[in-house]
Formats: C-alpha cells, structure tokens, sequence
C-alpha cells in the first residue's frame, strides 16, 4: 500500500485504480488514445491497429503462459481459428460483424479446450511440444479444408461496418478496435483480483498446495486454455477485417513463437508486460525498417538485409531479457515508477 | 465422535512399505499427535489422508463419508486443511493473496463475474479480505506484514502464514506437518499456543505430526505412535511415553542422542 493513501474501506481497496494517482494516469492514458487519431497520419493508425491487435492477443497468451504457467506454442493458430470463423462467415452469412467476431470467440474457445486437454497430464517442455502438434494439425485443417478455408488460395473478407460506416481505413478502424482492446484488458486485469486469478497464479506457483486448497487443477487450467484461446479468437478475428485476407501461410507458427516473445520481452505474469511487449515487439520492425532506410546509401541491397536482420534482432531480444530481464519490460516501468513516486501529483 | 477415521490403511512405495495396516481416530476437538522416527510414514499417511497417495488397501472417512476415492481438491472442500513439512507458499504473492487462497473453496465468484468485477464479486472479495484481516491476521499477530511477499519473510513467520492460509479455509480438521521443525524457542511457543487456540478459540480439530516432544506432551490430547508403517502405540501423552515399545523404537532407529530429549521433553 502507498504511503499517505487512507484506506476508506475494504471495497475502495480492492478497485482496479486504488489510489487517485492511478486514476489520473488512467484517464490521461484513454485521453490520449482518443487524441491519437488527430495528431498522426495513416501509417501511424495503421501500426496502432495492429499493436491493439497483437495487445489483446498477447493479453490472452499471458494469461495462459505468464499467470498459469501453462506455455502454448499453438496462440497464433488460435488465431486462426478466430480469423477463419470471421471470413466464413462473411463470405456465407450475412450476420453483423460483431456477431461474427463473438463467434470467432466461441468456436476458438472450443478448439482451445480440446486442444488444452494435454495439460491435464503434461506440463512444461512437453505441453509445448503438444501445443506445436496442435498448431500444425491446425494448419493442415487451414490449407486441406477447402470448401470452408479455400486452401492455399486464401480468402477475402469485407471490411466491417457500423451503422453504415464502412471500417476500411486504418482511420476509421481505430475506432472500432482500441476500445475493444481497452475493454479486454480491463477485463483481463480484473479476473486477478478475484479468486479465479489467484487460482491460475497458485497453480503455475505451485500446483501441490493449489490441490490442497481446494482449486481443481484440471478445471482451471482448462479454463485457461478457455480464456486464453477466446482472446486469441477476438484478435484473430479483427485481425482477419483488418487484413482483408488471409490465407494459411498468415498464422504460422513463428508468429505463435513471437506471441511467447511479446511476453517474455513485457514481463511474463504482469498484465502491464503483454501490453507492453506487444507494442514494442510490433513496433521493433518498424525502428528497423527505419534504420535499414537510413542506412541504404551505405550498403547495397536494403531490402535483402532488413528480413535477416529482423530475426537476429528478435532473437538477441528474446536471450537479453531472459538473461538479464527477466521480469521484463514491466519490472523497468516499476523501477521507473518508484523512481518518481507519486510524481508529479504528490510529493 | 471421530471426525476422521483411517482403517487398516497400506501404502507401499515398490520394495517399500510405507504404511501397514493402520487404523487411527482422530476425536473431535482434540489435538492429536503423530509421532515417530524418520522414515515411519507419518507424511506418507498426511498424504493419504490429503488424497495425494492412494493407499492399496484401507479407507479415509471424515465425519463418517469415505473419502477415498476423492482427489485433493474435493476433500479439502469438504473441510480438510493441511500445511506442509517443506514450506508450501506461492512464492511470488504477498501474504495476503497467499492467505486469500485459503478461502478459495468458501467463495464462489464465476469466471465471468470475476471479469467484469461487478457488484457480487467486489463485496465478496471485500468481505473476504476484511474476514481474513480481522480474525486470522489479528489472531497469529501478522497484519503488519499482509503486503509482503512471502519469499522475503524470515522462515518462522513463513510458517505461520502457511497456518494462517490453511485456517482461511475453515477447516473441519487441520493437519500441521512439523510446525515448529527449524524454530527456535521462542517461535516455538508461540506456535505452540496457536495451535492451543486453534482448538479451543475456532473449534478446529487438530492432527500433526512433529518431532518435538516437548511440545507433543504439553499440548496434545492423545498421540499416536508410529514405527516402520505401523502404529505401535497410542493414548494420552503421558501414557505413551513411558510405553517401552516407543522407547525401543527410538533407539532402534538410532537417535540415542536425542532420546533423553525427545521423549521426555527437554527441548530446551
Ligand atoms: N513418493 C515416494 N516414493 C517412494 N518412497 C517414498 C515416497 N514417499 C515416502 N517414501 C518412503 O516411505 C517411507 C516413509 O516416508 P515418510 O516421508 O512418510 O516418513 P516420515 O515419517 O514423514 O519421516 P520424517 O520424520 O523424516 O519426515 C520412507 O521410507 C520413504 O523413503
Ligand atoms: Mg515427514
């Protein structure tokens, strides 16, 4: 608790924002958000687009790697599923997209339970593995299911619309996705107050005395999967209206390995750390493109270099903070944080 | 009335038998020692008890239900607690988290409630938390520390925050796997006196295994004694302590230099 906040009662105590301080951040924070769409061009929306994309996703592995302790290398197949769901159903139903995004959820939900049922008898290295097969199962339904997923062909999806606004500029779907994205967080960080939370906390801390306290491990770790899998479904699905097209090639099994990254690199177990992670793993392309570009009077084919020189970056990334960040970006914000304190609203 | 009953319970580990054949009550309102030399299966039999290991032959009934065939978490929602030899803390949470956990089993907010954190689960994480405040921190003198996290605490207070999570349960029957094993004299007596309240103050049957004799014959009500897997004596402190069977069995195991100490209680 933070000096020189008076507890009023229990409730007030128990809040999201405990302190006024916090709701101040917070504020400013949405404020900003809403300010964002004015101050910036096209690319920047579109890179935001795609950083509150990969901020729920990431939100949704966290929950299932960073707080249960369960590791998935299936994430961005779950995406998959949810992607799939939306473009078939734009392509055969004519339903409003928000049902359909609710129901990329669902069926992912579903395929991430079956696809969970290998963590009831097996954890850590082994779980992964069996995360991978249901990743490549997944991949082969992608490219062999043709009448629903038109194989390697692909498939096209309409840009979404609301209330006769067609969304189908970054500038117009940023509307449309960041306050999904706030709402999933908030969500994901409310389910850590109450006892659900702690529970998938217990059992990645140490699942013996979680037994012996009453929590049953097979439930809640497949609740997890549940959990995890519907953020996977909600992002894959606004992911696939983002895009406009997906095809099997867009979920592979690299994009689930920099979902793991995303949190590594933020702060496994922090709901800070997959926000985090994901902006900076989404935007670290970006800085490089950047210096590729700025670097292209230098050397003599840009285009070739910045590819490899992407994955030796994501790579070096992943091994610097397990070696010496392992709490992750998240652990930096704390220590700047106490840094400043209450700063600038108290002193 | 026997809260909790084991008969003719076997527990063997390939080559090794653990337990044979035993049977123990355990009364209602009692504290109720288990003793014996290293190795005798005293944990072993926690475990059986806790649903951990499945004993090949034998059965566990609490309040008369045979719990035999539930896992873990289902008999400690039916009011078994229990803490461990071997610290079991969530490392990584503050005390209280840790303490809020005890009381999983008594709340009842859904994954979807929990969410949105609406009305009905914010009071009843409010209640909890005041519950827990009010009569386990106060109770084992350990509220200054409820925002700490555990892993930073020195080993005695750990052990008592392990009571403190296993009596946000509400047990029916608590088992204490070596309470004071590692403290010193002081931390010693307060835990003793604990447990006392625990019984006398919350109502809560006592079950535990510990070494110390001292405390086995100043606090419980009756103790069971076990050797090689197998009860060899039991009564009232007093009675089984001048039993020449036990005394054999400690020096058959080879603590002849803790024998004076241990059985007749100078754990000065
Ligand atoms: N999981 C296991 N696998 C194999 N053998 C085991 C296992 N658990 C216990 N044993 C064996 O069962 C016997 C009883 O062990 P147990 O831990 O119950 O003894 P204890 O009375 O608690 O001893 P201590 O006083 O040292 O804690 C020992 O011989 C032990 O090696
Ligand atoms: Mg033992």
């Amino acid at each position: 608790m933070r000096i020189g906040s008076a507890k009023e009662s229990y409730i007030a105590d128990e809040a999201l924002f405990a302190t006024r301080t916090q709701w101040v951040w917070f504020a400013l924070l949405l404020a900003s958000l809403v300010l964002f769409p004015f101050v910036s061009n096209l690319y920047w929306l579109y890179l935001a687009c795609l950083v509150s994309i990969n901020v729920i996703s990431a939100t949704g592995l966290n929950i299932l790697t960073g707080f249960t302790g369960q590791v998935s290398l299936g994430h961005a197949a779950f995406m998959g599923v949810g992607a799939y769901t939306v473009a078939w159903l734009d392509n055969n139903a004519q339903t409003p997209f928000y049902l359909n995004l609710l129901a990329a959820a669902g069926v992912t939900t579903a395929v991430g339970l079956v696809a969970g049922l290998p963590s009831l008898r097996v954890k850590g290295l082994y779980l992964a593995i069996a995360t991978i097969a249901a990743s490549f199962i997944l991949q082969f339904v992608f490219i062999n299911w043709e009448s629903v997923t038109r194989g390697t062909r692909g498939i096209n999806i309409e840009p979404p619309e609301i209330m006769g606004i067609v969304l189908d500029n970054p500038d117009t779907f940023y509307w449309m996705v960041v306050p999904i994205m706030v709402v999933m967080v908030l969500l994901a960080a409310n389910l850590f107050r109450t006892r659900v939370g702690r529970a998938f906390i217990a059992i990645r801390d140490r699942d013996i005395s979680a037994s012996v306290l009453g929590i049953s491990l097979p439930a809640y770790k497949l609740m997890s999967f549940a959990i995890a899998s519907f953020y996977a479904g909600i992002a894959g699905g606004l992911y696939a209206y983002f895009m406009g097209s997906i095809n099997p090639e867009s979920f592979p099994l690299l994009m689930s390995i920099f979902f793991l990254a995303a949190i590594i690199v933020g702060g496994m177990g922090t709901i800070l750390g997959g926000i985090l992670g994901a902006i900076f793993m989404t935007l670290t392309p970006e800085v490089l493109r950047y210096g590729v570009d700025l670097a292209s009077p230098f050397i003599d084919e840009p285009g070739a270099v910045l590819s490899p020189v992407r994955t030796i970056v994501f790579g070096a990334l992943i091994v610097g903070f397990l070696l010496f960040e392992p709490h992750g970006l998240a652990e930096i914000w704390r220590r700047i944080r106490r840094f400043f304190h209450l700063w600038p609203f108290r002193t | 009335m026997s809260v909790l009953e084991l008969e003719g319970i076997s527990l063997g580990f390939g080559g090794v038998q653990a337990l044979s054949g035993v049977d123990l009550a355990v009364e209602e309102g009692t504290i109720t020692a288990v003793i014996g030399p290293n190795g005798a299966g005293k944990t072993s039999l926690f475990n059986v008890i806790s649903g951990f290991y499945r004993p090949q032959q034998g059965r566990v009934l609490l309040e008369g239900r045979n719990l035999t065939r539930l896992r873990p978490p289902r008999r400690a929602s039916l009011g078994l607690g229990r803490t461990f030899q071997n610290i079991a803390l969530f490392r990584g949470m503050t005390v209280l988290d840790n303490v809020k956990l005890g009381a999983h089993v008594r709340m009842r907010t859904g994954v979807f409630s929990a969410m949105w954190y609406l009305g009905a689960a914010r009071r009843e994480e409010a209640r909890v938390r005041e519950e827990i405040e009010r009569e386990v921190f106060d109770f084992l003198e350990i509220d200054h520390i409820r925002r700490h996290p555990v892993a930073a605490l020195p080993y005695g207070l750990q052990k008592r925050v392990e009571l403190a999570r296993a009596l946000a349960m509400r047990p029916k029957i608590l088992m204490l796997d070596e309470p004071v094993a590692g403290m010193n004299r002081e931390e010693k007596e307060d835990m003793a006196r604990f447990i006392l309240d625990v019984k006398e103050e919350w109502g809560i049957t006592v079950l535990m295994v510990e070494h110390d004799m001292g405390m086995v014959m100043d606090i419980s009500d009756r103790v069971h004694v076990l050797n090689f897997g197998q009860v060899i004596a039991s009564g009232e402190p007093a009675v089984v302590q001048k039993n020449p069977g036990v005394i054999q069995a400690y020096l058959g195991s080879g603590d002849v230099n803790s024998l004076r100490e241990r059985l007749m209680g100078e754990s000065a």
